[in-house]
């Protein structure tokens, strides 16, 4: 097999069993990696209880996966999965970094943990020697304290097994902040100070695990592929398309978080109240001007290096550090919570990191709070003496600084918005659910639909596997580049799709082909293979639990917000119609093969080889 | 082509971006391989955004050449590169204690000290730096008159790094160190 190292390692974390797995090379050919694998494993050991599974139980599988164009494709990236503790499904969330290149070089495709350790550990792999360690003494540290330490005692460990081979380059690690350890369902698995797996709340479940990290260094070389001479080609091609984009390269997302407010109004402001601003103090060359100190930062093999460094030298927020901060989270540290300063924006960004949240389900869920406060619904005394009002920096940090450690109010922000709207609609007796700007647990990217001139159609995040996941929105044209099955398969190769734009749409089966040596055809993938995985992460989707099933008929939909008019800016008055939102989404279900009530049809299953799915749904749904 | 002169790999970390296309490169080129750790290059990251990507500078006096107990080591006199002849070496590591900035390591499969060779005169890893406009590394002719008032000192990867980050992050680069 080509563009694989050709065993994934296993690990029981409860028995500290140490073993390696392999797949049948049709098992990778339909499945790849990454996200795709990972539903297949899942499925496979969870699927006939996977209603009974707590995602953040010890049965729950946690998945960190390459695929098979990690480190070939340019822009490197590790896929996390497992039973989601936000959406009850699988999502498959990637995180930029040198890890997913260490293991493959370590010769391991991925790594599939099981278990709870008894106490706080964390995973050391060197090459082939696998081992267990304690992480007593780094149990409540921050992020930049936690990488710190695993860099040190990594390079000492390496150094003290081969003391003749020089210096030692840092292993490369994925760990949890305090937010995971305390199992929040908002916590991300974190890397390199800003990078996480948001999305899915992985932190929580390495939380549950005892688990703090997972640390890499591999010597051997990158798995051989099919065609070395074509692959360092196609290499060069991607970067000189990449290498074209001057603007994107120089701003990364970081012009965006004017750009979605002012011009295609989708932006979140005060918890989506608002989707339009025209706060020029939040333009790309005001972050550049003002905090940005490294303007082109990237991960392995990465040409176009979005990211830039940023720091506030002066002034209270002095002494934060994090990423642009990118679109994402310019808009949910930012605008969503009525901030609108980079160095505000850089501070709650820096802090979030160190926490180990999602930097978009905690902006999400802290905006909820706000506007909850604002509506007198939540008040002082409920939030421990915050007084929550937009645009106070200093209130919000002290708030997610509560969440990630679920002191007072924050055990119940923790639980991720949806979860907390259900609980304070019981406790304050008032429907709060139509404030959560969520998607089946999942908060939504912060790209909004009712403008309707963002990228993500109006049925993308009511009909997405991965509920709110920008990165992996339901498009009308599911064979489009901005479709959900083109979405898995960069999530199953495991490569960036940022790294993508310029590209013609053939350029991913070229490269497929060239690394694996096997033929990929468009039809094959998104009549078959895609299209399968896609079935299986919507099955999976709908048995949820334990603690909440979705029901297509009632949860496919936008949340509430999303059916109001816009209030302001060139789209005021503008939203989702709802009759209009109802015939795409019946399109959709036919263009995928799911029946009228939104559950995958029996034919199609049928065709798909997945029966024993069809058969469970029908048990259970 | 090869050069007339001498050459160096001039380095300006604040602009590595960290991409590690160098290495990508670099052992693509010495290997047929994509191969981080066998890369003649190697990208330290011991604190994020300050990135050093680690090379042999071509010192004056050349103490790694002098140090090998078994002349596995030489200076190519076109280039000005540290050659090494994998015959020759026995990977004793005498090499990386004389080098001030310990910069050779031994290759993860073959046991031999790996060296920047300067590919012969047309170093890839300045070449895919200079493509992306990143600039990083930048090949200049030793003797070239514009340069007569700088010359390369190898320094350790920690070393570097310490002056970095403080450089970057200031005082609160401090504690991450």
């Amino acid at each position: 097999m080509h563009g694989y190292a050709g065993k994934f390692l296993e690990l029981e974390l409860s028995t500290e069993k140490i073993s390696e797995v392999k797949f049948r090379s049709e098992v990778l050919r339909q499945y790849m990696g990454g996200r795709g694998l990972a539903t297949k494993i899942l499925w496979d050991n969870l699927g006939e209880r996977w209603e009974t599974i707590d995602p953040l139980g010890p049965e729950n599988i946690l998945l960190v996966l390459t695929g098979p164009l990690t480190g070939f494709f340019p822009g490197g990236r590790i896929c996390v999965s497992g039973k989601s503790p936000q959406s009850n499904g699988v999502i498959g969330s990637t995180i930029a970094g040198e890890f997913g290149i260490e293991l493959k070089c370590a010769g391991w495709d991925g790594v599939i943990i099981r278990g709870k350790a008894e106490k706080p550990s964390y995973i050391f792999i060197a090459d082939s020697r696998v081992e267990i360690k304690d992480a007593s003494h780094l149990w409540g540290k921050d992020g930049k304290q936690t990488l710190k330490t695993l860099t040190r005692e990594g390079r000492a460990e390496l150094e003290r097994r081969n003391p003749n081979y020089g210096v030692w380059k840092e292993p490369a690690a994925i760990y949890i902040g305090p937010a995971g350890e305390n199992r929040a369902r908002i916590a991300a698995v974190m890397g390199k100070w800003t990078h996480a797996a948001g999305y899915g709340g992985y932190g929580a479940v390495m939380g549950s695990k005892n688990l703090k990290a997972v640390v890499v260094k591999g010597t051997g070389p990158l798995p051989e592929v099919a065609d070395i001479e074509r692959v360092s080609k196609l290499i060069d091609y991607v970067s000189e398309k990449c290498y074209e984009n001057y603007t994107f390269r120089k701003y990364g997302t970081g012009s965006a978080g004017y750009y979605y407010g002012y011009k295609t109004s989708s932006e979140p402001i005060r918890n989506w109240q608002e989707e339009w601003h025209d706060q020029k103090s939040f333009g790309g060359d005001r972050f550049e001007q003002r905090v940005w100190i490294k303007k082109y930062w990237g991960d392995f093999g990465c040409p176009t290096t979005c990211l830039k460094i940023a720091t506030p030298k002066v002034g209270p927020f002095k002494g934060a550090i994090t990423d642009n901060p990118d679109y994402e989270l310019e808009a949910y540290l930012g605008t969503n919570l009525g901030l609108f300063t980079p160095e505000e924006n850089v501070y709650l960004a820096s802090l979030i990191d160190d926490l180990g949240l999602c930097g978009i389900q905690g902006g999400n869920v802290l905006g909820f709070a706000a506007e909850l406060y604002q509506r007198g619904i939540l008040t002082k005394k409920d939030l421990g003496g915050i007084e929550m009002k937009w645009g106070d920096a200093k209130a919000f940090a002290a708030l997610a600084e509560k969440t990630a450690k679920r002191e007072g109010i924050g055990d119940l922000l923790a639980e991720g918005t949806y979860r907390a709207a259900l609980k304070l609609t019981k406790t304050k007796q008032r429907d709060v659910t139509q404030y959560a700007v969520q998607e089946k647990g999942v908060a939504i990217g912060a790209h909004g639909v009712r403008s309707g001139e963002d990228f993500v159609d109006e049925i993308g995040y009511a009909c997405s596997v991965q509920g709110g996941d920008h990165t992996s929105a339901a498009g009308s044209s599911i064979r489009g580049s901005g479709g959900e099955l083109t979405a898995i398969f960069y999530d199953s190769a495991v490569y960036c799709f940022f790294n993508t734009f310029s590209l013609p749409r053939d350029s991913k089966w070229k490269f497929y082909e060239a690394v694996t040596g096997w033929r990929m055809t468009p039809d094959e993938w998104f009549d078959h293979k895609g299209l399968r995985i896609l079935q299986l992460q919507r099955a999976m989707l709908l048995l949820g639990g334990p603690d909440i099933r979705w029901d297509p008929k009632v949860h496919d939909t936008n949340p509430p917000r999303f059916f109001e008019p816009l209030p302001s800016g060139p789209y005021a008055g503008k939203t989702v119609d709802k009759k209009k939102f109802e015939r795409s989404k019946r399109k959709y279900y036919r263009a995928v093969g799911w029946d009228k009530n939104g559950v995958p049809k029996s034919s199609v299953l049928k065709r798909l080889r997945l029966g024993d799915v069809d058969r469970v749904l029908k048990e259970k749904l | 082509m090869s050069p007339k002169e001498p050459i160096w790999i001039v380095r300006d970390y604040l602009r590595c971006s960290g991409c590690r296309k160098c290495e990508i490169a670099c052992s693509l080129f010495h290997e047929k391989k994509i191969w981080p750790e066998a890369s003649r290059i190697r990208v330290f990251m011991l604190v994020p955004g300050a990135e050093v990507p680690h090379l042999c500078v071509q010192c004056e006096d050349y103490p790694c050449v002098a140090s090998c107990p078994f002349s596995a080591l030489s200076v190519n006199k076109e280039t000005g590169a540290v050659l090494v002849d994998k015959e020759k070496c026995t990977a004793c590591g005498n090499c990386i204690e004389a080098c001030p900035g310990r910069v050779p390591h031994i290759h993860p499969r073959d046991n031999y000290a790996v060296i920047c060779d300067l590919c012969g005169g047309e170093p890839q890893c300045a070449k895919v730096c200079r493509e992306g406009e990143w600039n990083a590394l930048k090949v200049v002719e030793r003797g070239d008159e514009r340069y007569r008032l700088y010359r390369l000192f190898s320094r350790k990867p920690e070393d570097i790094t310490r002056e970095l980050v403080i450089y970057l992050y200031g005082e609160a680069g401090e504690e991450y160190l």
